[in-house]
């Protein structure tokens, strides 16, 4: 088989190398710079050495951000990987309509999020919202209430997450793709041996799909840690910043107070603390992750 | 199945009732968020009343007030900010399309020194979060006066876009070999192989690729928020946020209404391309 020359290849690919320096190369060597300056877009940045980086250290907001951020993400991703294996498994048994049942676990992930926030918005309104009327009209008889959704931090945050379990439509897809793909002789294997469902579930089912549990781990971090529009949307941060997430920081920094140079440095700690992550699951999946043929 | 019924000992009426009461409960709460949404948008003003409240008639007519009055409202021009979304969605997803196709058959077709390496590179770029290159971004579309149009939002989509390449790559390689070889034997330089072999085989992807990268652009909303400065040019996802911070004058069955306009595309988009999002995901899921 004939090679092409690198040239050719190059020339290929040379609309996303192009595309690629201009809308990424460039402006990550730029946030670096600008990281390290004093920058509000009137005036050219004026360098100020770590300034910004030793900042961080005495700024409680950022603390504050990235433990919501940690919080958030940590569970929002443990709930998410459990739930969506749990939806992939009822999906995969035979039934009649399989179609429909999958398509209807999928269809609120195509929801923009703008429109869910709106929905849960009203959903969650402590009066008027279909959240706490099904709580009355369920447990309203224990004389229990139903939370002030975005009275409180923990209701406000406990609201975040779970609507994030609207969104699991693209890891349930790609578990049942995993599960198809886990061979039948395997599960007849351990049947005979006398494995009973459970066990098979843990011994033989999750560790055959553990490479797709990591592919979606690591999606899942890098968009928990972007996560933006919806708590800014639904909670505007609050209350008290405890919604408050490193997007919506940046943001704020970058265009509320136009603090360019600071926005950058935390932008690029959120690019830093995103390789770290992804780094270390990826070190943590060599010993945990079973990888067929290896 | 019936050689070997111990593998599947508990599959019994009472099994596949239950497995058939589960699907049904989840099938429920997974649809509540649009249901709710399109019976808020039915109802009146007090989102706690029966949303066929005074009957069907009433309903009708109330309803078909409701919507006329969130399309020809002034302060929420939902006109034009669907065709603000129309026009950044068309540019992109064209943009996105080839562009993403020509660089993709260059990750697959073209066989050449430093391609794998090259081809990790790109994937590892879809870790870069954008509130890294945000700040620079738009400093940069400043200076060339690019601020307060839509360039920004659909420019960039010209380049390739690294989820579609990987995709594309992925469905090219599934390709015979073979066929470029034909077309080597017949004369063909990679342009015309590309062009006439690879490109028509290929329409089911292409085609998930457009439909991804439409639903990107139908729901982005940090992009617009900080790369369009006027009214005039808001994307639906803008205007709805727009009316969301007006709630308090905005009834809710108005603000639904809106909602419903803004999901209306994406849902029926879905309903009727089903299959193309499944396999699209599957694909990027089973071979990342």
């Amino acid at each position: 088989m004939k090679h092409d020359s690198t040239a050719t290849g190059l020339l290929w690919i040379g609309p996303w190398v192009l595309g690629f320096s201009i809308f990424t190369v460039v402006p990550v060597a730029l946030a670096l710079y600008y990281g390290f300056t004093d920058y509000t877009l009137l005036e050219a940045p004026i360098y100020v050495g770590a300034d910004n980086y030793a900042r961080m250290f005495e700024d409680p907001i950022l603390g504050q951000v990235l433990w919501n951020t940690a919080v958030f993400g940590v569970i929002s991703i443990v709930l998410g990987t459990v739930v969506s294996i749990l939806l992939a498994v009822l999906l995969s048994k035979p039934a009649r309509f399989q179609s429909f049942w999958r398509a209807a676990v999928f269809a609120p992930s195509v929801l923009p999020l703008v429109a869910l926030a709106v929905i849960f918005k009203l959903a969650y309104d402590p009066e008027l919202g279909i959240a706490n009327r099904s709580f009355d009209l369920l447990l309203g008889w224990t004389g229990l209430q139903g939370p002030n959704w975005f009275g409180s931090g923990f209701w406000a945050m406990t609201a975040l997450i779970l609507m994030g379990l609207w969104g699991v439509g693209p890891a349930v897809v790609i578990y049942l793709a995993g599960l198809r793909d886990v061979p039948k002789q395997l599960h007849e294997a351990a049947s005979i041996d006398g494995v009973g469902r459970w066990g098979r579930f843990f011994h033989v089912v999750l560790p055959m799909i553990s490479p797709v549990i990591l592919f979606n781990v690591i999606i899942g971090v890098i968009n928990a840690a972007q996560v933006f529009a919806v708590p800014l949307l639904l909670t505007g941060g609050g209350p008290e910043r405890t919604t408050y997430f490193h997007s919506m920081y940046v943001y704020d920094q970058a265009f509320t107070f136009g603090d360019m140079g600071y926005a950058s440095a935390l932008g690029v700690l959120q690019f830093v603390i995103i390789l770290a992550l992804t780094g270390i699951i990826l070190l943590a999946g060599r010993k945990l992750v079973y990888y067929r043929g290896a | 199945m019936s050689a070997t019924p111990s593998l599947q000992p508990r599959n019994s009426v009472f099994g596949r009732g239950a497995i058939y009461l589960l699907l049904a409960l989840v099938a429920f709460v997974a649809l509540l968020p649009p249901v709710y949404m399109l019976a808020i948008s039915l109802g009146g003003a007090d989102p706690a009343a029966s949303p066929l409240e005074g009957g069907i008639a009433e309903t009708a007519r109330r309803t078909s007030d409701t919507y006329r009055h969130v399309i020809t409202d002034e302060n929420t021009d939902v006109p034009l900010y669907l065709r603000n979304t129309l026009w950044i969605a068309l540019l992109s997803v064209v943009g996105t399309t080839v562009s993403s196709a020509v660089v993709a058959y260059g990750f697959s077709r073209v066989r050449w020194r430093g391609r794998g390496v090259a081809f990790m590179v790109m994937l590892s770029t879809m870790m870069i979060p954008f509130p890294v290159v945000m700040v620079p971004l738009f400093v940069m579309f400043r200076d060339i006066g690019w601020i307060g149009t839509f360039a920004p939002l659909w420019v960039p989509a010209w380049f390739g876009n690294a989820f579609s390449i990987f995709l594309l790559r992925q469905f090219f390689l599934t390709l015979p070999r073979e066929l470029d070889d034909a077309s080597r034997i017949d004369g063909c330089g990679h342009l015309r192989n590309f062009i006439h072999v690879i490109l028509p085989l290929s329409l089911p992807a292409l085609l998930v690729v457009a439909l991804f990268h439409f639903m990107f652009v139908w729901n982005d909303f940090l992009g617009p928020l900080v790369f369009l400065t006027h009214r005039d040019q808001f994307t639906l996802a803008l205007g709805l946020q727009l009316y969301l911070s007006k709630l308090g004058q905005t009834p809710w069955n108005l603000l639904m209404a809106a909602t419903t306009i803004m999901v209306a595309p994406v849902l029926v988009l879905f309903v009727l391309m089903q299959r193309t999002f499944v396999e699209g995901i599957s694909t990027a899921g089973s071979k990342g």
